[in-house]
């Protein structure tokens, strides 16, 4: 949303993805990184044992831009998978989606539904996961049960076919070399691939590219 | 904007309408604030005073609030709830639907009553519904000025200093 009348551009970002898989976690980092003066406070709807209830909320300006000041709301969702009703509403309007996986391979089932859950919550909104900003997180590179990121992105991110001609050149991944986001497969489909990250939220790796990416492609979106 | 979300934008003209609208409410209710959200949670704009309130932080949980509430609605059959109204020992607030697009929200204390917020809310509802469907008419005309932020992808990259 632009306003003029008092020069803001208002995006709205929300974390998705399984339930301790580390959105809450991301946004906490953020928090405690970024200047005061530059974010609003970190509200939590959660329960008694710190689960997410409803959402948690960080408003976090990104600077000015041709005059306007940018201001970007992040939120995260609920990510048990029977708080899906409050899950969809924080989606209405929704700017840009960081999808926050959980490296554990025994996650691998949970990940595969929150990601099902996304693009079915979308699609009745009327939302196209594949035309909008979209970003991956694989969070929790750290620890001994990791899956391969190759696993995670044939299972999580395999791409989707692009209809479009106009856009079948190959576009190189700017964040990993030797990678396309764009790209022609063996059998002569071209696919695209959102961008991914790995992360060990925790410590706080990876939470600002993942966002700076996300960031980036809702105020390209925009342009 | 890509398709799907928000896509829409206020200017200078639309600002003021809306803030004269928002005054004259207040002045004739004598509530202390009135704030206009969106339903995704962002604030469209404050008028009045409220002395220490985290407007952003309210504007969220507004649209929060209502969205909930709205569900709540269809659960019990009914399409929506058109107002909200939570009583507090010295401030309240109301809140009303504009257009199933904005939220307008009155924080009042005991110097008036919620039977004459709620008498007049009725006729700001419309009058301000009149004025949104023109913002939501425009930006679907295309007409709006919605390349802003045409060419500036320099910018945006230098945006991230944090």
């Amino acid at each position: 949303m632009i306003n003029y009348a008092s020069r803001e551009i208002n995006c709205k970002i929300v974390y998705y993805g399984p339930g301790l898989g580390g959105k809450t976690t991301n946004l906490e980092h953020v928090y405690g990184k970024v200047k005061p003066e530059t974010r609003g406070k970190l509200i939590s709807l959660a329960t008694e044992t710190e689960r997410t209830l409803f959402f948690d909320f960080l408003p976090v300006d990104l600077g000015t831009i041709r005059g306007f000041k940018t201001r970007f709301h992040l939120y995260t969702v609920p990510g048990q998978v029977y708080y899906n009703a409050s899950r969809k509403l924080i989606l209405k309007n929704v700017d840009g989606i960081v999808f926050v996986g959980d490296s554990q391979a025994e996650r691998m089932e949970a990940n595969l539904e929150s990601m099902q859950n996304l693009y079915d919550n979308m699609a009745e909104y009327g939302y196209d996961l594949t035309q909008m900003p979209f970003v991956i997180q694989y969070n929790k590179r750290d620890l001994p049960n990791a899956a391969p990121i190759e696993d995670l992105q044939a299972a999580l991110n395999p791409g989707w076919e692009v209809e479009d001609a106009s856009k079948h050149r190959v576009q190189p991944d700017p964040y990993h070399a030797g990678q396309n986001l764009v790209e022609q497969l063996p059998g002569g489909e071209w696919v695209e691939r959102a961008p991914y990250f790995e992360a060990i939220a925790v410590q706080g790796d990876g939470v600002f590219d993942t966002l700076k990416a996300v960031s980036k492609l809702v105020l390209k979106a925009l342009a | 904007m890509t398709a799907g979300t928000a896509n829409w934008s206020f200017t200078q003209d639309d600002f003021t309408a809306i803030t004269e609208s928002l005054s004259r409410f207040l002045g004739e209710t004598k509530s202390l604030c009135a704030l206009l959200v969106d339903r995704s949670g962002q604030l469209v704009t404050t008028v009045g005073n409220a002395p220490g309130l985290d407007t952003t932080a309210f504007a969220t949980l507004t649209a929060a609030d209502y969205s909930a509430n709205d569900q709540l609605a269809k659960l019990v059959g009914e399409n929506d709830f058109s107002s909200l109204f939570h009583q507090g020992e010295k401030e309240s607030i109301y809140v009303a639907d504009i257009a199933r697009r904005l939220l307008l929200v009155i924080i009042f204390d005991s110097r008036t009553t919620v039977g004459l917020v709620r008498l007049r809310m009725k006729d700001e509802v419309e009058e301000l519904t009149l004025l949104i469907d023109r913002v939501f008419s425009r930006g679907r005309s295309g007409d709006a000025p919605e390349h802003l932020l045409k060419g500036a992808d320099d910018e945006i990259d230098k945006l991230f200093n944090w």
